[in-house]
């Protein structure tokens, strides 16, 4: 089934300055309990985000005003631990479309892909440039670029490429779902189980 | 041209087309299911109109949500109860064997795949769970998958995946008394760090890996992912074979001894060449515990925390929030710290090896006073196992419990949860911040020296009760 198409993106962006960010951060396992897709986003960092009492922590950036924005920058290797796709799925239902870092797990990496969240990997030093930038100006603006693979920092003019398989990327930029690819060479998956029969 | 490695071997001869520029089309030989990470891709393939290409090939557990007391009694979450009436629905719908709660097979879904004989040499296996690595052990190229991918599997049989590099850990000697499979892959990650592994397969090698026992090794592949790898895998031998044979799903009489004849030529060729190498000493490796809040901050437990000076100047941001979170201090002494919980289950050490080592070391001991242990069998046979060997009656005897089988306090999905504040030493894979509960800090540790907290209600050196 086909889904949104993978456009540039000219956005503010939120800045999360933390390593390691894992799963379980993400969305804690106990708000895994749905059967559905939706609503993953209401609980997005949740105990970062809000108290025992519920209440926006202050000092959590999604609670401050002066930051938004469809980017997400993070510190290096996000997205580690649990292989659950309600990770992706609470970024993505938030309303980020993108998530910058200078590294990032691979199970998480491909989660995001299969949800037309666009996980951008930049080298430490641009990643360094960009959490200065938006600190210093929360207005400043990333431009992501799938086409051209090429992010960059509006403020500066700083850019960078980034890496991604041809294939995800035709897939991003088209809204080609991979069941839809798989179901499309069936009969070589039924020629491939004849061979090890 | 030069040889291949075991993971080469195998990944090879499950591709089914490799996409130009792209991820390879892979089929999958087992997929394992549970309430958690299926219902939406159920719903996927219903909305497709589509049906279960081979069901067959799918086995389902539920485990991640299950109570772990009164499990004849419906689950009072009304949120796990429908998660869990959710995958029978779709089982039965879809015609893929289930071991639903109370059948005599059903437990966490890394510890029924081996018991049962699904888990064998030479297979891919995936299951939308991180701890898929577990079979890995017995020479499968076995990952976790997110939901998009299970839901790929339950279509077409396949996924699409990109081909991790290759990196090899031998470690070679003898371990010293009191040092487990749990203290050498908790050493190797805190060597290596929690990301050292991503984008790789880890093959174990070496004589530290070929003398533990398939449990041990299990312990070991589980937590490949605890450093960021795709998987982890050891080359089966006599030691695999022996514990397949007979099990339910195994093949039996002369197909168990042809599968055999195959099953001993799945390893890595002399001249093969991996991306990365490590090497370690056996006799380095003493018995460890983490003090921070991913599983790479992990020291000898006779040692101390690292001072701010031995933490690299990039990761100080890191490692003063982990601190501030565990209540601990930079330099700090690990033996002696007051532990509130213990917590001895899951995928990583709720097997009945794990539960033996627990008995044998607390029989004729008592349960420290301030600790509340909660001990949770990774199956039902686990449990069956337990009760018919006299550990359930040793453990009780002790002043412990033993609860009924599930994932419980690792990632604290039901009511099994560490309260705020509390400090937990856990069996489990994760320290993570809110992990057991939120607000509830762990320390990871192997079943004996969870044992050795659990009686003297402090962090301890159980080779100084040994």
């Amino acid at each position: 089934m086909a889904t949104d198409k993978f456009v540039t993106i000219n956005s503010t962006a939120v800045p999360l300055p933390i390593e390691n960010v894992d799963t379980d951060q993400i969305i804690p396992a106990r708000f895994l309990k749905a059967t559905t897709r939706a609503g993953f986003g209401d609980n997005l960092f949740r105990d970062w985000r809000f108290d025992k009492e519920d209440n926006p922590k202050a000092d959590f950036v999604l609670n401050q005003d002066v930051y938004s924005g469809t980017v997400l920058v993070a510190g290096k290797n996000f997205g580690s631990g649990s292989s659950r796709e309600h990770a992706a799925w609470a970024i993505h239902d938030y309303g980020f479309k993108v998530v910058v870092s200078s590294f990032f797990a691979d199970i998480f990496k491909n989660n995001a892909l299969n949800n037309g969240l666009l996980p951008v990997q930049v080298s430490e030093e641009f990643l360094g440039k960009v959490f200065k930038a938006v600190e210093y100006d929360p207005s400043t603006k990333l431009v992501v670029d799938l086409e051209n693979q090429e992010i960059v920092l509006s403020a500066t003019g700083d850019k960078e490429s980034f890496e991604i398989n041809p294939y995800k990327k035709e897939c991003l930029l088209n809204g080609y779902d991979d069941i839809d690819y798989l179901l499309s060479i069936k009969d070589k998956i039924k020629e491939f189980e004849k061979t090890r029969a | 041209m030069a040889g291949k490695t075991l993971f080469d071997k195998i990944w090879d001869a499950h591709v089914v087309h490799e996409i130009e520029g792209g991820p390879s089309v892979l089929y999958i030989d087992k997929h394992l299911i549970h309430e958690v990470t299926s219902p939406q891709a159920f719903a996927g393939i219903d909305d497709r109109g589509i049906k279960v290409f081979r069901p067959q090939n799918t086995v389902a557990t539920p485990d991640h949500n299950v109570p772990t007391v009164d499990q004849h009694l419906p689950i009072k979450d009304q949120l796990s109860r429908f998660q869990v009436d959710k995958l029978t629905e779709n089982c039965e719908k879809h015609g893929v064997t289930l071991y639903g709660l109370n059948h005599p097979s059903q437990g966490i879904v890394h510890v029924i795949g081996p018991q049962l004989g699904i888990t064998q040499p030479g297979m891919t296996m995936v299951c939308g769970d991180s701890h898929t690595s577990t079979h890995g052990a017995f020479g499968s190229v076995a990952f976790g998958i997110g939901t998009s991918e299970v839901e790929m599997v339950l279509a077409t049989q396949c996924i699409l995946q990109p081909k991790p590099k290759r990196m090899r850990i031998n470690v070679e000697g003898e371990l010293s008394k009191g040092v487990t499979a749990k203290d050498i892959i908790l050493y190797i990650i805190s060597k290596i760090t929690a990301s050292g592994g991503t984008g790789y397969f880890i093959e174990f090698a070496g004589s530290a890996f070929r003398n533990l026992s398939m449990e041990g090794r299990m312990t070991v592949c589980n937590m490949s992912i605890e450093c960021g790898a795709r998987g982890g895998l050891i080359a089966p031998d006599e030691t695999t074979f022996e514990y397949i044979k007979g099990r339910a799903f195994a093949p039996k009489g002369d197909e168990f001894d042809q599968a055999v004849e195959r099953w001993k030529e799945l390893k890595t060729d002399a001249d093969a060449v991996f991306d990365r190498e490590l090497d370690f000493d056996a006799a380095d490796i003493e018995p460890m515990i983490t003090f921070g809040t991913n599983p790479g901050m992990g020291a000898k437990i006779s040692g101390n925390i690292p001072t701010e000076d031995e933490i690299e100047e990039n990761n100080l941001a890191t490692f003063r929030k982990s601190m501030e979170y565990m209540g601990f201090n930079a330099g700090d002494r690990l033996v002696g710290k007051d532990v509130d919980y213990v917590f001895v289950g899951s995928c990583t050490n709720g097997r009945i090896e794990d539960l033996r080592a627990v008995a044998e070391f607390v029989k004729g001991k008592k349960k420290a006073d301030n600790i509340t242990a909660w001990i949770v069998p990774g199956s039902k046979q686990v449990e069956k196992q337990a009760n018919e060997e006299g550990i359930t009656k040793t453990l009780e005897e002790a002043g412990f419990k033993l609860r009924q089988p599930g994932c419980s306090a690792c990632l604290a999905m039901n009511d099994d949860k560490i309260p705020a504040g509390k400090l937990s030493v856990s069996t489990s894979n994760r320290n993570f911040e809110g992990r057991q509960g939120p607000g509830a800090k762990t320390m990871l540790a192997s079943p004996l020296t969870a044992a050795a907290v659990a009686v003297t209600g402090k962090i301890v050196d159980p080779r100084t009760l040994l």
